[in-house]
């Protein structure tokens, strides 16, 4: 796994978040998906982003990325606007969408060699840092294989090498451990607890609050496209569990009186 | 449980009818081509009546069978075409199998193929007016016929999708079925050929269908009509115990398939092999055309527009009357066909494509790629398909101005699609669905899109045209060089300007485009 590189950006001094998220918003026809989310992910933090499905995690996150136009808002990432220089703040970003299709006619070899050749790269260092990734995400074996052929998690798995591959300064994923075995789910934060301690930034959306509780030393709670709580997981959490804190936050427990019918004796 | 199975087809219908206006009024166009047809099938059956019966006898049997033949062959072709009912589907749910069955095949019959051959089979009854018997028989047996057809079609798709399990034999499939197809149109001919030729042949060929299940129940009728009750009941009974046996079958393949869920068995393979990747420059365009034409020859769908190719000779050299007519015009066709072939790129990528936006990938190496990705197969064919006609009719005179023409056809046409495809998305074949799937309600954008594109086309290489006829009229060689001076300087220029424009759109809208094709799924 690459060191994040240090791209000399004039405009990254040492205080500039590694992503500012100030005032997104995106609506739907009706549905207002994304309500004015302000978020900072300082540098070198390995951030989480929580909230119950349809929050707006996604929509965020791809507003934040470069792939869904906001209808108001600005997303920095080093200092760098992405929708005013896209070209520029990609180059820093490594994104693992979630929810869309791959290149799945390739091998997973070719779509790792791919996504490192479209961000310009030259063939030596891809082939090296393809071969590198393979490895360390357990693929290697499956490295000739059609994605189309590859299993959920596989899949996911070889979306995040295209990721990483041009060893970006901060890293989007959206939803990175979902059908991951839990032993490529190890590995894969073993990676990314390295990438952070070298500099890099993390931030992740999840459901998985017991992960995010060990993983990310940041978190932010999002629900209905508002943010509800942001801050270092510690502050967030209080004395709670982050479970119970997100639980209370966002409410919609029910209690199981509803389906009595469903009890066997 | 029947009209659950049947409320639910019509739900889906009108639930995916009800996602955009586009594709609305492509149903609507659609089922108005439909009844356009269905209309002529049934004036022409009521005005068969007057006709004597051996006549009456010959088409119904002849057209009759196609039916049923259409009803078998056309699920093969198009693996998946109707699976909005897929048996798959229903595998958690206790449904009686004989319900299901029951369900299965009326859902068939909801939807224009099935409600067009219905209506047909109930409009042959009005041609068998003038003999009231007949008349009977021929509503009893038209009931049965159209049974028979959904069975059938029923029964070929399970078996199919049984033996779909794995992906490469669906890749396949649905290209290699397909191709009895492309050649309809000079089967048709052959047939027709053979009316006008021996006016018994029809007559006999209704003779051998008529003791085959295909056109059995067609016959039977025509039997009464002319007295001989008799056999008309030995070939209603052909007809029938094919029904039942179909039935008996298809339940027997349906509870197999309903236990047997498909299983993709994929040999794991090893590295080292980046193809296309290795030998283009190593480029964010070298890439886009790398991975461009990897699916050219892996993506069926891509796959599909090049098996149809050389037939496409063989079509133009029988239709067009032998080698001389349409025939020396095989280069340009091809041309246009495989420039337009990348004018819906994108919808192809469908979300895939956000590999492309969030690598920040510039319009102009997107653009420049995909064009270069074609233009490396499709210049050396159509270059060949230009010389190789005219040497075969000797009028290697002409080699300049097909050249000019086809050349120019080619760069401007790709130059176009680069333009179009970056401004326009449509409903196409999801990636790994058939390449002859059409999308529930063909959208009415995307026709509009290529009606409008073609003449854009013609209008741009009007200049190559007007030098073409100017050589064709007076003869000059002088005309036929600048033809293809102007095919080469124009199309290298419109192809360039296409990339341009194309990338400037793409930088603007890219996003918009991803939006776009997620709506597609």
């Amino acid at each position: 796994m690459p060191p994040p590189s240090d791209a000399n950006d004039a405009q990254a001094g040492p205080g500039t978040a590694a992503l500012s998220i100030r005032g997104l918003a995106k609506r739907f026809g009706e549905k207002i998906a994304v309500n004015g989310v302000h978020l900072e992910v300082p540098p070198g933090s390995f951030y989480g982003l929580v909230g119950p499905n349809g929050a707006g995690k996604t929509t965020t996150l791809s507003m934040a990325t470069g792939l869904l136009r906001p209808d108001f808002g600005q997303a920095l990432v080093h200092g760098v606007d992405v929708w005013a220089r896209p070209l520029e703040a990609k180059k820093l970003m490594g994104i693992l969408p979630d929810g869309v299709r791959l290149f799945d006619r390739l091998t997973g070899e070719q779509l790792v060699t791919y996504a490192g050749l479209l961000r310009g790269m030259d063939r030596e260092t891809v082939v090296e840092r393809t071969r590198d990734l393979l490895r360390a995400l357990d693929l290697t074996n499956d490295a000739g294989t059609l994605v189309v052929d590859y299993s959920a998690g596989m899949t996911k798995k070889i979306a995040l090498a295209s990721a990483l591959i041009h060893a970006p300064r901060l890293l989007v994923l959206d939803e990175p451990f979902e059908s991951v075995d839990p032993v490529s789910a190890a590995n894969i934060r073993d990676i990314l607890g390295g990438y952070v301690q070298s500099g890099g930034s993390v931030i992740v959306s999840s459901h998985v609050m017991d992960l995010v509780q060990r993983m990310c030393d940041h978190v932010a709670v999002i629900a209905a496209g508002t943010v509800l709580a942001a801050g270092t997981v510690d502050e967030v959490r209080g004395d709670a569990t982050l479970e119970d804190r997100f639980v209370e936050l966002v409410g919609g427990r029910t209690t199981s009186e509803g389906l009595s019918w469903l009890r066997t004796s | 449980m029947v009209a659950h199975l049947l409320r639910l087809k019509l739900l889906l219908l009108r639930n995916s009818l009800r996602r955009s206006t586009a594709q609305l009024i492509g149903v609507i166009l659609g089922g108005l081509y439909g009844l356009g047809i269905l209309s002529f099938l049934v004036v022409g059956l009521v005005f068969l009546g007057s006709a004597d019966v051996e006549l009456i006898r010959t088409v119904l049997v002849i057209g009759g069978s196609a039916a049923v033949l259409g009803w078998i062959i056309i699920p093969i072709a198009a693996t998946g075409i109707d699976m909005t009912l897929d048996p798959a589907r229903f595998v958690t749910f206790a449904i009686p199998m004989r319900q299901l069955l029951t369900g299965l095949v009326l859902g068939g019959l909801l939807g224009v193929p099935g409600v067009v051959t219905l209506i047909a089979a109930l409009a042959q009854v009005t041609t068998w007016i003038r003999y009231p018997a007949a008349a009977l028989a021929a509503l009893v047996c038209g009931l049965v016929a159209v049974l028979l057809c959904v069975v059938a079609s029923r029964l070929v798709t399970t078996a199919v999708s049984s033996m779909t399990g794995s992906r490469r034999f669906k890749d396949v499939n649905g290209i290699v079925a397909f191709i009895p197809l492309i050649f309809l149109g000079p089967i048709v001919g052959g047939v027709t050929a053979g009316f006008q030729n021996s006016p018994g042949f029809a007559a006999s060929l209704a003779d051998v269908l008529a003791w085959t299940p295909l056109g059995a129940l067609w016959a039977a009728p025509a039997d009464i009509a002319a007295g001989n009750p008799a056999l008309a009941a030995v070939r209603f009974l052909i007809g029938a115990l094919t029904l039942v046996l179909f039935l008996v079958l298809w339940s027997r393949t349906l509870s197999h398939a309903l236990v047997t869920p498909p299983y993709n068995a994929v040999a794991k393979r090893a590295g080292g092999k980046i193809g296309w990747f290795g030998r283009f420059p190593a480029t964010p365009a070298g890439a886009v055309a790398a991975r461009a034409l990897t699916y050219w020859f892996r993506d069926p769908r891509y796959f599909a527009s090049l098996v149809v190719i050389p037939f496409l000779a063989v079509l133009l050299y029988f239709s067009g009357g032998g080698s001389d007519g349409a025939f020396a015009f095989l280069g340009p066709a091809t041309a246009f066909l495989l420039a337009w072939s990348i004018a819906a790129d994108i919808s192809y990528d469908n979300t895939a494509f956000s590999l492309h936006v969030s690598t920040g990938v510039t319009g102009r190496d997107d653009r420049l790629g995909r064009a270069a990705a074609l233009l490396v197969f499709a210049l050396p064919v159509t270059l060949v398909f230009t010389v190789l006609p005219l040497l075969l009719t000797g009028r290697t005179e002409d080699l300049p101005v097909m050249l000019g023409l086809a050349i120019g056809v080619l760069l401007t046409g790709a130059g176009l699609s680069s333009v179009v495809s970056a401004r326009y998305t449509y409903n196409v074949p999801l990636p790994g669905e058939s390449a002859f799937k059409t999308p529930p309600g063909t959208s009415f954008t995307m026709f509009a899109v290529q009606m409008v594109g073609w003449l854009v086309t013609v209008l741009l290489v009007l200049p190559e045209i007007t030098l073409a006829i100017v050589y064709f009229v007076t003869g000059r060689a002088v005309f036929g060089w600048l033809t293809l001076l102007a095919g080469v300087v124009l199309g290298v220029i419109l192809l360039v300007v296409g990339i341009r424009t194309g990338g400037r759109w793409y930088d603007r809208r890219a996003p918009e485009l991803l939006l776009s094709v997620s709506a597609n799924r």
